[in-house]
């Protein structure tokens, strides 16, 4: 049985299918990338794949569980329990220290603790950073507590979108090895990405392109680390 | 770490890191409670303030004698029956027909010190009498026999019984005596009829024993309590008769619930306009909090838990609001009372707990609805920035 599993769905507003038939499957411990230009649907699939909005038609299966007609409230259940959300903003509370950004997670999923928030901290290399605002903290950084945050509470589904779109290449880089070692760890990573060289470091690269998936790129030479050159395949 | 525990971490970190936004809904809810612990404490001085301004328009309590007269021993009683700090003042009269230059006036015997607090009203053209040998006269009197303040005059004492043994001579001024005018008595009223003078004086002309007929008192209280103090002298003092001068303390009263009305009604007002700005000022603070509660809403947090988070916050802000507030009113009743009443108001510790408490309900549930609304929230479209 697949961790996740979508099932011939459809997101249509009014005339426009935002989603036309997408059907994909995404196993325990896989690395996914979904690529696709702006109005491919990238953005529609990812509020559906974390349970942020419903498909007008379909299944979404997790764990073996349809979620597609979920209330708002048990999808809100699900995506405390299963999914980390990391963020092209960031989205930290601007009045929360680093270490109470990742500790808000852990409250609204189950209880408080300062020491298991530090050891994320420290696992993304900002234990020094924890009593700092968002706004003394760089883009990088503020990313990187926006990982601990996500994996404080071990989700099945990591779902990152656009998670390096407002880093330089450095942090890019420090990001991305981020995603290695949770993908190590055997966390299940699906990245959102328009950046081929983020996209192609994945196991697995999916294409949006008009609301269908238009391509799938299986990457032969995974070895989860970025490449700066032209050999990309996309 | 305990869930409570960082709910408190949160909605603190929220007020004192944000403080210049919420150094704004502090106000507005701080001015709200100042105001409105302000009015409560005017309320409820009112009363008082406006009794002691009322005692400047005469006494309101009258001792009347069961019996003929009664004697000093007997004011004494009923004076004592009265709480010393509400008693303005308590004032002896004894009335006897004497005459001037042959025509029939009125003497009263009174003590002037306790007049001049009974009576503040009198205007004297003058000084008030102050030893034997000196009298006030009533402008009516003094125009009458053409008297001015210096003047020496000679008061006859002629009793009713006197006059009609008198003898066929017609000399009936057997008890007389000089004195010297101090002042005129200005007052627009039937005291500008008589001749004042010493009790002690009085009683010296007319060769009989210090009595009393009437005795005015200027109390300080409500209706009530003067009911209370007026049964409290009928029933300890048998040879006087208290009764309440009702065309005073009906006026009081009146004016005093209507004040009281009106300042009611200021305070329900306030508190209204102040549960509009709260709701106002909340509705902006949750309108520019929209991505934060998307994105709560995103990692996980419940309607439920959004709401109490902000309404910990509007509540925490609340009492906050309503202690500056309690401490302010007072400052701002003070300043009323010392510039309206000249006088000061009292502190009222009960006070403070209420107005936090009141402050805390009127910020809760004027934030009731904007955070309500912020539940509506939709993660996805807000962390798109949409």
């Amino acid at each position: 049985m697949s961790l996740l599993e979508l099932k011939n769905i459809y997101k249509i507003y009014g005339e426009l299918h935002a989603l036309d038939d997408v059907s994909l499957k995404v196993e325990k411990g896989e690395w996914v990338s979904i690529m696709g230009p702006s109005g491919s649907g990238k953005s529609t699939m990812m509020n559906i794949i974390g349970c942020m909005d419903k498909p007008s038609k379909g299944q979404v299966l997790i764990d073996g569980v349809d979620v597609s007609k979920e209330s708002k409230k048990n999808l809100t259940n699900i995506r405390r329990d299963k999914i980390g959300l990391i963020f092209q903003q960031f989205h930290l509370v601007n009045y929360l220290t680093a270490v109470e950004n990742v500790m808000l997670a852990q409250y609204y999923h189950s209880m408080p603790d300062e020491k298991e928030a530090m050891e994320a901290l420290e696992r993304v290399g900002l234990a020094d950073r924890a009593k700092h605002l968002p706004r003394q903290l760089s883009g990088g950084e503020q990313q990187r507590v926006c990982v601990a945050r996500a994996l404080i509470n071990y989700p099945e589904i990591i779902l990152a979108d656009e998670p390096t779109g407002n880093l330089d290449e450095k942090n890019e880089e420090i990001v991305v090895d981020l995603f290695h070692k949770l993908h190590d760890d055997g966390t299940t990573l699906i990245v959102v990405t328009h950046d081929p060289e983020v996209a192609e470091v994945a196991q697995r690269t999916l294409v949006l392109r008009d609301g269908k998936l238009s391509k799938e790129i299986v990457n032969e030479n995974f070895t989860g680390k970025i490449r700066f050159d032209d050999q990309n395949p996309f | 770490m305990k869930k409570r525990k960082m709910f408190f971490r949160m909605i603190t970190a929220s007020l004192m890191r944000r403080r210049s936004r919420m150094i704004v809904a502090l106000l507005s809810i701080a001015i709200g409670a100042t105001i409105l612990s302000g009015l409560v404490s005017i309320y409820y001085d009112v009363p008082k303030q406006l009794g002691a301004e009322f005692r400047n328009y005469g006494a309101n309590v009258i001792l009347t004698a069961t019996d003929g007269s009664f004697a000093r021993a007997d004011m004494q009683k009923a004076r004592t029956a009265v709480e010393e700090d509400d008693l303005v003042g308590i004032t002896p009269f004894r009335y006897e027909n004497v005459r001037i230059k042959g025509l029939p006036i009125v003497a009263v015997g009174t003590d002037p010190e306790s007049a001049k607090k009974t009576s503040p009203y009198w205007s004297v053209d003058g000084e008030w009498f102050s030893s034997s040998e000196e009298v006030m006269v009533g402008a009516n009197v003094a125009e009458k026999f053409k008297m001015q303040v210096g003047d020496m005059i000679e008061i006859d004492y002629s009793p009713e019984e006197k006059t009609d043994s008198a003898p066929e001579s017609g000399v009936i001024n057997e008890d007389f005596m000089y004195a010297t005018v101090t002042g005129i008595l200005d007052t627009g009223g039937s005291e500008e009829n008589y001749v004042y003078m010493n009790l002690p004086d009085l009683a010296n002309l007319c060769e009989s024993d210090e009595k009393i007929d009437i005795a005015e008192l200027s109390i300080s209280a409500t209706s009530d309590e003067l009911k209370s103090y007026v049964d409290k002298i009928n029933s300890t003092v048998p040879a006087v008769h208290a009764s309440i001068v009702k065309r005073v303390t009906a006026s009081e009263t009146t004016v005093l619930t209507k004040l009281q009305a009106l300042v009611l009604l200021v305070t329900i007002v306030v508190l209204a306009l102040t549960m509009i700005c709260v709701a106002t000022t909340m509705t902006a603070v949750v309108a520019e909090r929209r991505k934060e509660i998307g994105l709560r809403k995103a990692i996980g947090a419940s309607d439920k838990s959004i709401i109490q988070e902000f309404m910990g916050e509007s509540m925490l802000l609340g009492f906050f609001g309503g202690l500056l507030g309690s401490i302010l009113g007072f400052v701002f009743a003070q300043q009323v009372s010392v510039n309206v009443f000249s006088s000061s108001i009292s502190f009222r510790p009960l006070l403070v707990p209420i107005t936090v408490i009141v402050s805390i309900a009127v910020t809760g549930v004027s934030s009731l609805v904007p955070i309500r609304s912020a539940t509506d929230v939709d993660p996805a479209l807000v962390l798109k920035g949409e």
